[in-house]
């Protein structure tokens, strides 16, 4: 099983071949897409597409860390990490897809 | 945000394209994704964030209402990994 890695280009392709719309459309339509759900990520909203999974945005908060190398104590300051929560139905299909 | 709300966004952007055809690109990007996925594929947004497949090894589990062991075969899950763009984005920068 060779590992490939898709890219926006075999996404575009994939709605090019699907709908039938101008290969440049297709790629804006991709980029429309990624934006949209950013965007509300970023206005810290979840985004919940049904049967693939849920993005949604954490709050961590400030704490010590420590350089592993020195030892040195560095501040981390709070901040928002995203976490992806696939769907069962991706869970299912990956784990069925990938099994030997 | 749902699915719905999204094909909307795209739809209203897009007054052009007919509303079921924009539902067939949303659903077509999401399924492309799981599809690669499925193959052992990486897909990787490039500002987004990258899907990936990583392998969790078979292991012995115990049933935490009864302490028995139970065999846990080995799988694979997805698994999502943030861009450095929408990161630094959603720490306001």
């Amino acid at each position: 099983m060779a590992e490939k890695t898709l890219t926006r280009m075999d996404l575009s392709e994939a709605v090019f071949r699907e709908v039938g719309l101008s290969r440049n459309e297709s790629a804006q339509l991709v980029e429309s897409v990624l934006n949209h759900m950013s965007d509300a990520l970023v206005r810290g909203e979840s985004v919940k597409i049904s049967s693939f999974g849920t993005f949604s945005v954490r709050e961590k908060a400030a704490r010590v860390g420590r350089n592993p190398k020195t030892g040195e104590e560095v501040p981390i300051h709070p901040r928002r990490v995203l976490t992806f929560r696939p769907s069962h139905l991706m869970k299912d299909r990956v784990a069925a897809g990938n099994k030997r | 945000m749902i699915r719905s709300e999204l094909i909307q966004k795209i739809a209203d952007e897009n007054p052009h394209l007919y509303q079921r055809d924009v539902e067939k690109i949303v659903n077509t990007i999401f399924e492309e994704i799981i599809d690669a996925m499925s193959n052992g594929d990486r897909v990787e947004l490039r500002g987004f964030g990258a899907f990936s497949v990583k392998k969790r090894d078979a292991r012995t589990g115990r049933n935490p209402r009864t302490g028995e062991s139970v065999e846990v075969d080995e799988k694979h899950v997805p698994f999502f990994k943030t861009g450095k763009l929408l990161r630094d984005r959603l720490n306001g920068g």
